[in-house]
């Protein structure tokens, strides 16, 4: 055997001159023959720490590849920390992952200031940050930052969605626009401008309201006396439960876009009265687990055995465990396309190659694209519409 | 010959000290001397609020926010205005004890609890008001800012972990001497007398109002040095950085190491530094409740501080030889 290996490339090597890595094994720190150390970063103290859920589910997932046989036959080794939502911490954490740890790469670190304050590190140490958690859209720079690289749709993908849903279903619409004024809302913002593009007149009116103010009720009522049959609201849940039912109050009966930050039924509608929620539209990517039409769903039902066996202490109604899960699985694609060339430069290069990846608990249709030029995953989202109960999707996934 | 006074054992021990300090950095990997460069910076933003709660008998529960404006100072100066990392340190220190001896002026007017809620309010206000709109432009609002790492100068043959590390060494004994100075003397005494009887010291000549606003304005001096260096250190600045909850960490720090010692910083940074670390290493699911039960046992196993059982430990050995 041992003389075959060798004999191998030797004789073929100028006829296979196009693929020899692929029969070479090369490794950074953090891979071997028989293990791929994953480092991750997440709140599980703090403020923020219902979303210690994804790092677990993520855990959980792996732990099933590894029962399953591994990688290429490597067993995955998880390594996460709690940063507690600070970004101090999150440098302090994710230097002990890199330098004493050693792992291969830094997975779904959570959180816009976490991720900020660790990227340069891990640019300058060359150390992948792959599919960051956060929805910012500065992640998708592979000039600037080669090293990074963002997961789920973006604000500005999601608020470009519905300018072109827009363009094409309601042209002459007269749009007026409600935003948290900070990076989160302008990112939205952004968005919607760069959708309509030329057409970028269609707003009438623009309010916006900082996070400490009590109430938005006045910002509304100048917006319904601009005029406007289209409202985007761009809030975070508080916000947006008071938009929707001041809406309602004051007899404005817009086409109501709510933006998926807040589009929880049980946190935000519930609280504004679903009654006064019906026919909003919102989008999502991932299959929702409380949805009944996906009971028979393949994918959901693996989620569910998944999620009994290996997350038994999971919360099934929360999407979080479908993030970390479909997260996981898109990293798993990358480590098996990297074969047995693990170094970080080519898992790099094989994030930046998925093409047309769907996955068992995105939307159908809704497809991973990456390229060298192109550092954001998932920019396909399904819209939906509230009918009372639940959200009911509508058309096919859109990309923005 | 006689046998070394004490005052000698005491010098010898620090020049030990100083020495196993100086090594630190090329005996442990460079992830440990990070961490350790942070204690540092721990230790003298605990030492600043030791000087107003341990000797002066203040309680703040808001010197986060000193070391907040202490780290921004330095970071907008580095970032907006290209001022080298060394000249931002006194700026910040400039700053801030201007912040602190004017936040001090209304606050003389509370005792006790009531301070403590207006230090509170304080440190529950900061993460917002940089976040403010007004101030976006210089602090970055909720992205922060992001600050280069400083290289080692004249060629030393250190990498930038260990440059850092003596850096913050080197300005952390310039604090602890400034301190020593301060408190050792006629300060140190009126801080103490105003502590322990306000009354008595007023009746002997000290000048209370001024004294208590001035120690606000060093010890917030102190711990805005300390936030500048902590930016440095952490090259990034952002409002999460600073909430509430770092106040409140500070002041466990002095509490752990020792109220009114200078080596109880030292104690405290490692306490605040290394333990949240250890908690979570031990239970993933609730780390903060095994950190509760190490702060536990640290008040019942050393009720004066890591700093007063060390005393006790070192004042036992001396006398235990002389015993016949």
């Amino acid at each position: 055997m041992r003389i075959l290996h060798l004999a191998a490339p030797l004789a073929l090597g100028l006829a296979l001159a196009a693929a020899p890595a692929a029969a070479q094994k090369k490794y950074s720190p953090g891979a071997s023959d028989s293990e791929i150390k994953v480092g991750n970063i997440n709140p599980y103290s703090g403020p923020a720490s219902a979303y210690g859920a994804i790092g677990k589910a993520i855990g959980a997932y792996f732990a099933k590849i590894n029962d399953e046989g591994g990688i290429n036959g490597r067993k995955i080794t998880y390594i996460t920390l709690d940063d507690g939502y600070s970004p101090p911490k999150a440098v302090e954490q994710t230097r002990r992952l890199v330098e004493q740890d050693q792992v291969l790469l830094v997975f779904q670190s959570l959180g816009t200031p976490s991720n900020t304050a660790i990227q340069k590190y891990l640019n300058g140490r060359k150390v992948p940050q792959l599919f960051v958690a956060t929805g910012a859209t500065k992640w998708g720079d592979p000039k600037g930052h080669p090293w990074t690289m963002g997961w789920q749709p973006n604000y500005q993908t999601e608020a470009r969605i519905y300018a072109r849903y827009l363009l094409e279903n309601k042209p002459d619409a007269k749009v007026a626009l409600l935003y948290q004024n900070d990076d989160y809302g302008k990112d939205y913002l952004k968005g919607f401008k760069d959708g309509l593009g030329a057409k970028a007149s269609m707003i009438v009116a623009e309010a916006s309201y900082e996070v400490t103010d009590p109430t938005i009720d006045s910002q509304m009522v100048t917006l319904k006396a601009s005029g406007a049959d289209t409202f985007f609201n761009i809030t975070t849940p508080k916000f947006a439960a008071q938009a929707i039912r001041k809406a309602h109050d004051i007899d404005w009966k817009p086409l109501h876009f709510l933006n998926n930050v807040s589009n929880s039924v049980g946190s935000v509608l519930t609280p504004a009265g679903l009654d006064k929620a019906v026919g909003l539209v919102s989008s999502y990517y991932l299959k929702d687990p409380t949805d009944p039409q996906w009971a028979d769903d393949p994918g959901y039902k693996d989620w569910l055995a998944w999620m009994k066996k290996y997350n038994p202490d999971g919360n099934l109604t929360d999407t979080f465990n479908v993030f970390g899960y479909s997260a996981a699985q898109t990293l798993v694609q990358v480590l098996k396309q990297c074969g047995d060339d693990l170094t970080r430069e080519n898992v790099m290069k094989q994030a930046a190659s998925l093409k047309g990846l769907s996955q068992p608990m995105l939307l159908p249709g809704v497809k991973i694209n990456t390229g060298p030029d192109d550092f954001y995953p998932i920019e396909q989202m399904q819209l939906m519409r509230f009918n009372g109960k639940t959200w009911e999707l509508f058309g096919t996934p859109i990309g923005g | 010959m006689t046998a070394p006074s004490a005052r000698q054992w005491k010098v010898a021990g620090l020049a030990l000290l100083l020495l196993f300090a100086c090594a630190l950095p090329f005996l442990v990997s460079s992830y440990r001397t990070f961490q350790l460069t942070s204690a540092l910076s721990y230790a003298i933003a605990l030492l600043g609020l030791n000087i107003l709660t341990g000797w002066n008998g203040q309680i703040s529960l808001g010197h986060g926010a000193f070391y907040a404006i202490g780290a921004y100072v330095a970071a907008i100066l580095m970032d907006r205005w290209d001022v080298p990392y060394w000249a931002t340190i006194p700026a910040a220190g400039l700053v801030c004890l201007g912040a602190g001896f004017l936040f001090g002026l209304p606050a003389l007017r509370l005792e006790g609890l009531y301070l403590a809620l207006a230090t509170f309010a304080l440190a529950l206000a900061t993460p917002q008001l940089l976040k403010s709109k007004h101030l976006e432009q210089w602090t970055g609002g909720v992205q922060g800012i992001v600050i280069m790492k400083p290289d080692p100068p004249f060629g030393l043959p250190l990498d930038q972990d260990q440059w850092l590390y003596f850096f913050a060494l080197a300005v952390a004994l310039a604090m602890f001497w400034l301190a020593r100075n301060l408190l050792a003397g006629r300060i140190g005494r009126a801080l103490v007398a105003i502590r322990e009887h306000p009354t008595a010291a007023e009746a002997m000549g000290i000048d209370i109002a001024f004294y208590k606003s001035a120690t606000f304005g060093v010890s917030a001096m102190f711990t805005g040095i300390a936030g500048a260096l902590g930016a440095i250190v952490i090259q990034f600045v952002a409002p999460d950085s600073f909430t509430l909850f770092l106040s409140i960490t500070l002041l466990v720090g002095i509490v752990v190491g020792g109220l009114a010692s200078l080596s109880g910083a030292v104690w405290g940074a490692l306490f605040i530094q290394f333990i949240p670390n250890v908690a979570d290493q031990i239970s993933k699911a609730a780390p903060w409740a095994i950190y509760g039960l190490f702060l536990i046992a640290c008040m019942y196993l050393m009720p004066t501080g890591v700093a007063g059982l060390v005393r006790a430990t070192a004042a036992r050995l001396a006398r235990s030889p002389r015993r016949p």
